[in-house]
């Protein structure tokens, strides 16, 4: 265990090829089972269909434009929410995390309010706007605001009272420690909550689709499940499933790019 | 003396002020606005508050709250079981972790709420599936949370406990869990919150009982403020059970801010 923490770039490299392919066996073996359980009878095709059927499936709705305009649909509403939220919670966060006596009054109100599922707002959704993209941004931005909030509060609040100290002692003016102090400090702790927040952004879209009925991925299953096509649910699954493994790359890739020069991204420093 | 002895009357004062300054000036802002607009979809606080009272503390009480919190509970039990009994598997053997990496990367990609349709289809719709759509969506966080807590066991305290013999269960409760507990905890709290979401939602597609049909069913027949007391309702859930899972995590981590605490010199 400890050899492992002092092995050269060469090793590392080829320990981390060694492991996508072990990976790439999991994949295919996951794969496997699922196209052999149901054609030795282990499980019913009407239940589990066999993967290269769902795999067709999909492929004939890769083809058609109205599964493009659902994919559109969901990303619009998941970005749109999710935009929204980040910025109403990172200037909410700086200014209320940046001063304490503020912090002090709001947070009962904010230990209050964020437990409540935001799926309690769903009636209230179709009430005020119905199918439209507002009653998904409704759950989604409520979901997704508080993980980010919570997460530029903690990093407001970490910032090293030396490096604070320091900044002042040289003269920096209070926007220039925002700018040089505070925002480096705080950045690593918004990134998770970007991260985070991105993914229950995604969930709630989903979610919204599915039981309001606003267009998207989410309405594309519902329908395909009221018209009994197994097949297509599975399918739409996969597809939905691709899309949470892309979001999260992608949000991934932003945050080793947004701190590069973080110690937790370059690595060497540790 | 007399200065800390006067002060403190007026410290829980200035507390309970800070306490509650904020959100009774949201309340009084809600009254007035819902009073002076008069909007059909917002009743005033009052109205709420004496519909509460009488939609929840009646039959239905048994009927649909304590159902649902009863499967919310049990989904969240056993999802807790397998995530955590999983990951310490995972987090133990490294080529299992890389074999089954990208597979698990996958599945909590899949927002749980899209495996209701799957499993109605599959189990029908009665209380198991209500319990699988919350152990499917709530074991994720759990099991990856407890895979890097196990992983990050400390090699000296794992060689330590090598030397002196400890092994097997001993060796899993006293090393192996006990220094993921604070990544376990995390995963668990995060879990916890998904398991209500998914609570609410398995009702609201296909039931006849539970929270979550119920509050669709006032919204569908424009029972406004039962609606809206609903939604208190599962504000009100949510927020007990964050607040009971702080205790249980205090507990169950003391040894943890403890050790936090005497290493900052306190």
């Amino acid at each position: 265990m400890t050899r492992t923490a002092t092995t050269s770039p060469d090793a590392t490299l080829g320990a981390g090829a060694n492991r996508a392919l072990l990976g790439a066996a999991g994949v295919a073996g996951l794969i496997v089972l699922w196209e052999a359980l149901p054609r030795i009878g282990a499980a019913r095709p009407a239940y589990l269909p066999p993967a290269s059927e769902v795999a067709g499936a999909l492929a004939g709705r890769l083809g058609s434009a109205a599964f493009w305009t659902a994919v559109g649909d969901t990303l619009a509403a998941w970005a749109l929410g999710l935009a929204i939220a980040f910025a109403a919670a990172a200037v909410l966060g700086f200014l209320i995390g940046s001063a304490p006596r503020v912090r002090a009054f709001t947070t009962s109100t904010v230990e209050f309010l964020r437990p409540i599922p935001s799926v309690a707002l769903i009636p209230l959704a179709i009430l005020l706007y119905g199918t439209d993209i507002r009653s998904t941004l409704l759950l989604v931005v409520y979901a997704a605001f508080w993980q980010i909030y919570i997460q530029v509060l903690y990093g407001v609040a970490d910032v090293d009272p030396v490096a604070e100290q320091t900044a002042r002692c040289y003269g920096l003016g209070r926007l220039a420690r925002i700018r040089y102090v505070v925002w480096p400090s705080a950045l690593p702790y918004l990134m998770t909550g970007l991260r985070l927040g991105a993914a229950v952004a995604l969930v709630l879209t989903v979610t919204a689709q599915l039981v309001i009925g606003s267009p998207g991925l989410g309405q594309e299953i519902a329908v395909a499940r009221s018209s009994g096509a197994i097949v297509e649910v599975y399918a739409l699954i996969v597809a939905t499933g691709a899309l949470g493994v892309l979001v999260n790359v992608g949000i991934r890739a932003l945050e080793r790019r947004a701190l590069r020069w973080h110690s937790s991204v370059r690595g060497e420093v540790l | 003396m007399r200065t800390s002895a006067a002060g403190r009357p007026g410290r829980v004062l200035a507390r309970l002020v800070q306490l509650l300054l904020l959100p009774a000036l949201l309340i009084a802002l809600w009254w007035v606005g819902s009073a002076a607009s008069g909007n059909y979809y917002t009743p005033t606080p009052d109205v709420i508050a004496t519909t509460f009272g009488e939609v929840w503390f009646s039959d239905r009480f048994f009927v649909d709250v304590l159902p649902s919190i009863g499967r919310l509970l049990l989904g969240f039990a056993l999802a807790a079981v397998l995530g955590v009994g999983l990951g310490a598997v995972l987090g133990l053997s490294p080529r299992a972790r890389a074999v089954t990496e990208p597979v698990l990367e996958f599945f909590r990609a899949v927002p749980p709420p899209v495996l209701v349709p799957l499993l109605m289809l599959l189990v029908g719709v009665n209380t198991p599936m209500k319990l699988a759509v919350i152990v499917s969506g709530c074991v994720w966080p759990i099991l990856l949370n407890t895979i890097e807590g196990v992983r990050a066991v400390d090699p000296v305290l794992s060689d330590t406990c090598r030397c002196y013999g400890i092994r097997g269960p001993r060796w899993l409760t006293t090393l192996v869990l006990r220094s993921a507990s604070p990544q376990i905890m995390a995963g668990l709290r995060q879990g916890l919150s998904i398991a209500i979401i998914l609570m609410v939602i398995s009702e609201m597609f296909a039931s006849s009982s539970g929270l979550g049909f119920t509050i669709v069913q006032f919204q569908r027949s424009f029972a406004i403020p039962e609606m809206w007391s609903g939604i208190v309702l599962l504000g009100l859930i949510g927020f007990v059970l964050s607040v009971l899972f702080g205790l249980v995590e205090r507990y169950v981590l003391g040894w943890y801010h403890g050790v936090r605490a005497a290493s900052r010199g306190e």
